[in-house]
């Protein structure tokens, strides 16, 4: 019993690891340095603030929900945060803790009216995406701020070319998985995206749970901001634009469903890589803007079709 | 989004309501006191959440507020810049309102020329300023609308140049664009792709970031990494030029390969000063939009026969003197 079950677990990502095997040798075959540690050691640097986003949109997808807000609530805490940093000079500790404030203001304020007073998680998020994008552009007066220095020592490399950030994403997407499978609170949270009237039947605070998972995702949209400031060395305000239907894409590529009650944390981490590697690939074969949309379109159900095949052969 | 949209159309339908009637606005000079003989000038711009357009905005609220007595300014962009039909309504709201002038930048250099063909039969004076109407539409209709405007091509040659001044013939470079279908992005990449020929140096790969900071950084860490060799990475605008520094940057080739933008926005001219960035090219944003407006009171004024008109564009790097570097 116990062995069918890991194997189970195991060949859920087969699919997605054929996918992504897939497109890397594609992309090693047509292009001369793609295969190349320098290549990945970027893609990993590249990757954090989108892990970090993904791991949130994922909870929030498994409760059933969604969240369209993300990319404009990073961009507000980032703008937040590059202000803060730059224009009154405060130190980054301060810095960072405004920006991550800022995220989770905007997700509590989604998770209070969504659970609350029962508007749908897209009405709400919406909205979000509207209201902070325009408070980005009030906070920033519409001017990027370059922060140079004074976050660039985030994303130096630490060691084997691999920087903080990409240690702290990689970090946040496994507590994010051991809360989903090892805890009461993700077994809740599975029953509830299932099937919410039962779950709440049978006791379960469904409101309490979908009040954390969006504040949780408002949170890790701020830690996105760091991780995606870190990196540009400046606040831009226009950061982030439809950042939320990259990370839906990511999320829905390593299996988690629309419909709530089934996904994984770790796969949608997969997930991010495979759009992230598709985007460097296709930057070096140097394909024109036309040609790489249809082939990220085309890839992101490509992925997705595997991923079900699998599902019905097993 | 829509609803969005339906909200701030909402908003404006009622200040026009305080405005004037579209009859007496219509005509300067017919209505009973000042307020009403002022002009009406319209200006409606791209993405007011672009720095670029947000510059052009202030200067004509400064220049509206030291002439204050000349004319009415209402300033107006849209959401985002690919909103072609937001800014085709907004068109013809201030038709609606009854302004005399509408100055503006339009979304698409096509798209917009029927509503305009509507506005200037009502006899509403257009000035078409930043990013040019296609002639050929223009000619089609039959219509004449002065542009008062940089010339983006020549503009981007004066980076492509500088660039030439930095290496030797046979070196190669990179061009990262603007969105494909937009003009200005299109003259960019031309004036970039002539400089770059004329000083010999070899185009790897030409690619678009769509005006973005963290696409143009995943795209100039691609192109670094499949392509060693590169000694410049040119970009159509200031917001790329930033992401392609971070890369470069990320890429431990600091110094080593030259970056270029175009617009001048405030954090890229500070790079440009301490030399991080080599060069980006300056067209006056602030005066822009005063250009459009001083040449639609002009018309209204002298009734003047209505020509294009070139405004300055400059090549901006460390030691050389900001704009009007060249006409």
């Amino acid at each position: 019993m116990k062995t069918s079950r890991s194997f189970a677990a195991w060949a859920d990502y087969v699919g997605l690891a054929a996918a992504l095997g897939g497109l890397i040798l594609y992309f090693s075959l047509t292009t001369e340095n793609f295969l190349s540690p320098v290549n990945f050691k970027t893609i990993a640097n590249q990757v954090p603030a989108d892990l970090a986003i993904a791991a949130g949109m994922t909870l929030v997808l498994i409760s059933g929900g969604i969240d369209l807000s993300v990319g404009s609530v990073l961009a507000l805490s980032a703008a937040v945060f590059g202000v803060v940093l730059a224009r009154d000079g405060a130190s980054f500790p301060v810095a960072a803790a405004a920006c991550l404030f800022t995220g989770f203001a905007c997700g509590a304020a989604n998770a209070s009216i969504v659970s609350y007073m029962r508007v749908p998680s897209f009405v709400v998020t919406l909205g979000m995406l509207e209201a902070a994008r325009g408070a980005t552009f009030l906070v920033t007066d519409s001017q990027t701020q370059y922060l140079g220095e004074r976050v660039e020592w985030i994303a130096e490399e630490l060691f084997l070319g691999i920087s903080a950030p990409a240690i702290v994403a990689a970090a946040v997407l496994l507590a994010a998985h051991v809360v989903l499978t090892a805890t009461p609170f993700g077994r809740r949270l599975f029953a509830m995206g299932q099937n919410e009237e039962a779950a709440r039947l049978s006791g379960i605070p469904v409101r309490r749970i979908r009040w954390i998972v969006f504040a949780t995702a408002g949170l890790l949209a701020g830690l996105g901001a760091i991780l995606h400031t870190a990196r540009l060395s400046a606040a831009d305000p226009n950061a982030g634009v439809g950042l939320e239907l990259r990370a839906i894409a990511a999320v829905v590529i390593g299996g988690t469903s629309l419909a709530g009650g089934r996904g994984s944390v770790i796969r949608s981490g997969i997930g991010v890589v495979l759009i992230a590697v598709l985007g460097s690939g296709l930057a070096q074969s140097g394909a024109q803007e036309p040609v790489k949309r249809l082939i990220t379109g085309l890839v992101i159900v490509g992925a997705v079709i595997l991923d079900q095949l699998r599902r019905r052969a097993r | 989004m829509r609803s969005f949209r339906l909200l701030s159309l909402g908003l404006l339908a009622a200040a026009g309501m305080t405005g004037c009637s579209p009859k007496e606005g219509a005509t300067p000079g017919a209505g009973p006191d000042s307020a009403e003989a002022r002009p009406h000038i319209a200006l409606i711009m791209k993405s007011l959440a672009n720095e670029f357009f947000k510059t052009m905005e202030q200067g004509a609220r400064e220049f509206q507020a030291a002439e204050g007595d000349r004319f009415d300014l209402m300033a107006n962009g849209i959401p985002n810049e690919e909103d072609v039909s937001g800014q085709i309504s907004l068109v013809e709201q201030m038709v609606a309102q009854g302004v005399d002038a509408i100055v503006i930048a339009p979304a698409d250099s096509k798209a917009l020329a029927g509503v305009l063909d509507r506005a200037m039969k009502e006899g509403i004076v257009v000035v078409n300023i930043d990013n040019k109407l296609d002639p050929a539409v223009l000619s089609e209709r039959n219509l004449r609308i002065p542009f008062v405007g940089p010339d983006n091509r020549a503009g981007a040659r004066l980076a492509a140049d500088y660039v030439g001044t930095k290496l030797q013939p046979g070196d190669a470079v990179a061009i990262i664009e603007g969105i494909p279908s937009a003009f200005n992005g299109q003259q960019r990449k031309l004036g970039l792709d002539e400089g770059l020929k004329a000083a010999g140096l070899t185009i790897v790969t030409s690619q678009s970031a769509n005006w973005e900071m963290a696409k143009a950084s995943e795209i100039a860490a691609g192109i670094l990494n499949e392509h060693p060799e590169i000694r410049a990475i040119l970009c159509a605008n200031d917001s790329m030029a930033l992401g392609a520094h971070a890369a470069v940057r990320d890429a431990g080739k600091s110094g080593k390969v030259l970056v270029t933008g175009y617009d001048n926005i405030g954090a890229v001219a500070a790079l440009v000063e301490s030399g991080e960035i080599l060069c980006t090219v300056d067209q006056q944003g602030e005066k822009l939009a005063v250009y459009g407006i001083e040449y639609a009171l002009d018309i209204l004024e002298n009734k003047s026969a209505p020509e294009d008109r070139q405004t300055p564009v400059g090549l901006v790097a460390k030691g050389i003197p900001g704009a009007a570097a060249s006409q």
